[in-house]
C-alpha cells in the first residue's frame, strides 16, 4: 500500500482526503504543521507528499526546500496544494522542485486525485 | 546612513512612479521635478529678457521667482496629498487582497466537502438532495469567482499584474474555451460559431490572462440573452447566436465576438469598462455578476499592447473586439 503524507493545517481537508485515500487504498499520514510534516517525511518515507503552503511553524516553501535538500527525501514527488495563486509563488514552488502546483479553488477532488495517481506513476 | 538611503530612495523617481503604477508622464514626483526645472528656466529667462527692456531686471526676476516659489510650495503640498491618497488606496487594495485570501480557505474547504458528499463516496444520495447540493456547489463557485475577480482588481491597482508572455496560437485557445463553455451555451439555448482566418501567425501574450479576457467576453455574450431572439414558445424555437471571428489585420490579430443579446443602452456605454459598473438593463435580465469582468478585460488587453472596443444596439446585440500586436 502506497503512503501519502498530507501536510495541511485544515483538519476538514485532512478528514475528507483521509476518507478518499482509504477508499483508494492509500495509507495517509497526516501532519498539521510544517515541522511535524518535515519530521514525518524523513521518518515514514512516504511515496508522495501533498503540501500546503500557508502552514503553522514552518512555511510550505521552507518545508519544500528542506525536503529537496535532504538525500532521503529529495526524490519523493511533492504536490503543492494551496490557496495561493500568484505567479511568483507558482514559479518559486516549481523552482524549489515541486512536481505539480495545484490551486485549491481551480481543481475538484477527483482532479486532485487524478494528479496524485499520475505523480505516483499509476 | 539610513537617512541617506531614504533620501536616495525618494530621489529614485522612476521607482517611486512604479510604486504607484503610473507612467512617468502621469507621475506627480516626476512632474514636480519638471516644474522645478521650468521655474528655474523661466526665472532666468525673465532676468535675461528683463535686462534688455526693463530698468531694474533683478526686481522683475525676483518677483517672478517669488511667484514661482509660491506655486512650487502649492505643488509640493498637492504631491504630498497625492502620496497620502495613493497610500490609502494601496492599503485598500492590500486589504482586499488579504480578505480575499482569507476567504479562499474556508471556501475551498466548503467546495470540497460538498463535492465529497456529491461524489457518493460516503453513501448514496437521493436525487432531491443532489439538487440542493448542486445549488450549494454553484453558489460556492460564484463566490469563488467573485474572490478571483477582487484579487485581480487588487493586483491591477497595486500595479502588480504580471504578464508571463508566451507564443501561442489564439485559435487553439479559443476552440478550447468554446468547448468549456458549451454546456453553459447549450443550457442557455445559444449557438456559438467560430470562423478563424486560415494560417494565423502566433502572438506573444500571457495565455492565462488572455483566457480570462475571452472567458469574460464569452460569458457576457451567453449570459445576456434577448428573449425576443432566444426562446422556446410552443413550436417556435429561436436560438441565440454568437459569432466569433479571428483574423490578421495589419500588424495585429483581430478578435471579434458578436451576439444577438440584449445590447447595451446608449447612456451606459461610456461606463461599461468601469469597475463595479452594471448596466440597468443587464440587472433586469441577469442578477448575477460583479461588474468587474470588463474592467479586468480592458486592463489585460491594454497591458498586452492591444486595444479593445465595442458597438452595440439595444435589443439587437453587441459586438466586442480586441486586437493584439503580432510582434510585441
Amino acid at each position: 500500500m502506497k503512503k501519502i503524507l498530507f501536510i495541511e493545517d485544515e483538519s476538514a481537508l485532512q478528514k475528507a482526503f483521509g476518507e478518499i485515500f482509504k477508499q483508494e487504498n492509500y495509507e495517509m499520514i497526516s501532519a498539521l504543521d510544517g515541522e511535524v510534516g518535515l519530521r514525518l517525511a524523513k521518518l515514514k518515507k512516504p511515496d508522495l507528499i501533498l503540501l500546503d503552503l500557508i502552514l503553522p511553524k514552518k512555511h510550505g516553501f521552507e518545508v519544500l526546500k528542506a525536503l529537496k535538500e535532504d538525500t532521503q527525501t529529495k526524490d519523493t514527488p511533492v504536490i503543492v496544494l494551496t490557496n495561493l495563486e500568484e505567479a511568483a509563488e507558482v514559479e518559486k514552488a516549481l523552482e524549489l522542485g515541486a512536481t505539480t502546483y495545484l490551486v485549491k479553488a481551480q481543481y475538484s477532488l477527483e482532479e486532485v486525485l487524478e494528479k496524485i495517481k499520475r505523480a505516483l506513476g499509476e | 546612513m539610513i537617512k541617506f538611503k531614504r533620501v536616495a530612495e525618494e530621489l529614485n523617481i522612476p521607482a517611486q512612479c512604479r510604486k504607484y503604477g503610473l507612467s512617468i508622464w502621469q507621475c506627480p514626483q516626476f512632474l514636480f521635478l519638471v516644474m522645478g526645472l521650468v521655474i528655474i528656466v523661466s526665472t532666468l529667462a525673465t532676468y535675461l529678457i528683463g535686462r534688455r527692456y526693463v530698468e531694474d531686471p533683478e526686481k522683475v526676476a525676483l518677483i517672478t521667482f517669488l511667484l514661482a516659489a509660491v506655486l512650487f510650495i502649492i505643488a509640493f503640498v498637492i504631491t504630498g496629498s497625492f502620496e497620502r491618497l495613493a497610500e490609502a488606496n494601496r492599503m485598500k487594495s492590500e486589504f482586499i487582497s488579504i480578505v480575499s485570501h482569507q476567504l479562499r480557505s474556508p471556501l475551498s474547504n466548503l467546495k470540497w466537502a460538498i463535492e465529497f458528499l456529491m461524489s457518493g463516496r460516503l453513501g448514496p444520495i437521493a436525487p432531491e438532495q443532489l439538487e440542493y447540493f448542486k445549488i450549494l456547489k454553484e453558489n460556492g463557485g460564484r463566490m469563488g469567482e467573485l474572490i478571483s475577480d477582487l484579487l485581480m482588481v487588487s493586483r491591477i491597482e497595486q500595479g502588480n499584474l504580471p504578464l508571463k508572455k508566451e507564443e501561442i496560437v489564439l485559435e487553439e485557445l479559443i476552440r478550447k474555451l468554446i468547448k468549456d463553455f458549451e454546456p453553459f451555451a447549450k443550457a442557455s439555448n445559444m449557438e456559438i460559431s467560430f470562423n478563424p482566418q486560415a494560417e494565423l501567425p502566433k502572438i506573444s501574450v500571457d495565455p492565462s490572462q488572455l483566457k480570462v479576457v475571452i472567458e469574460n467576453l464569452l460569458d457576457n455574450a451567453i449570459r445576456y440573452i434577448n428573449p425576443a431572439e432566444n426562446h422556446i414558445l410552443g413550436k417556435e424555437t429561436k436560438r441565440g447566436k454568437i459569432e466569433i471571428k479571428v483574423e490578421k489585420r495589419k500588424n495585429n490579430i483581430y478578435f471579434e465576438i458578436k451576439d444577438n443579446g440584449v445590447g447595451i443602452p446608449k447612456e451606459d456605454r461610456k461606463y461599461i469598462f468601469q469597475k463595479f459598473f452594471r448596466s440597468e438593463n443587464v440587472m433586469r435580465y441577469q442578477t448575477q455578476g460583479s461588474g468587474l469582468g470588463l474592467y479586468i478585460t480592458k486592463v489585460i488587453i491594454e497591458k498586452s499592447g492591444g486595444k479593445i472596443g465595442f458597438d452595440s444596439e439595444e435589443l439587437k446585440g453587441t459586438r466586442f473586439w480586441f486586437t493584439i500586436p503580432i510582434k510585441s
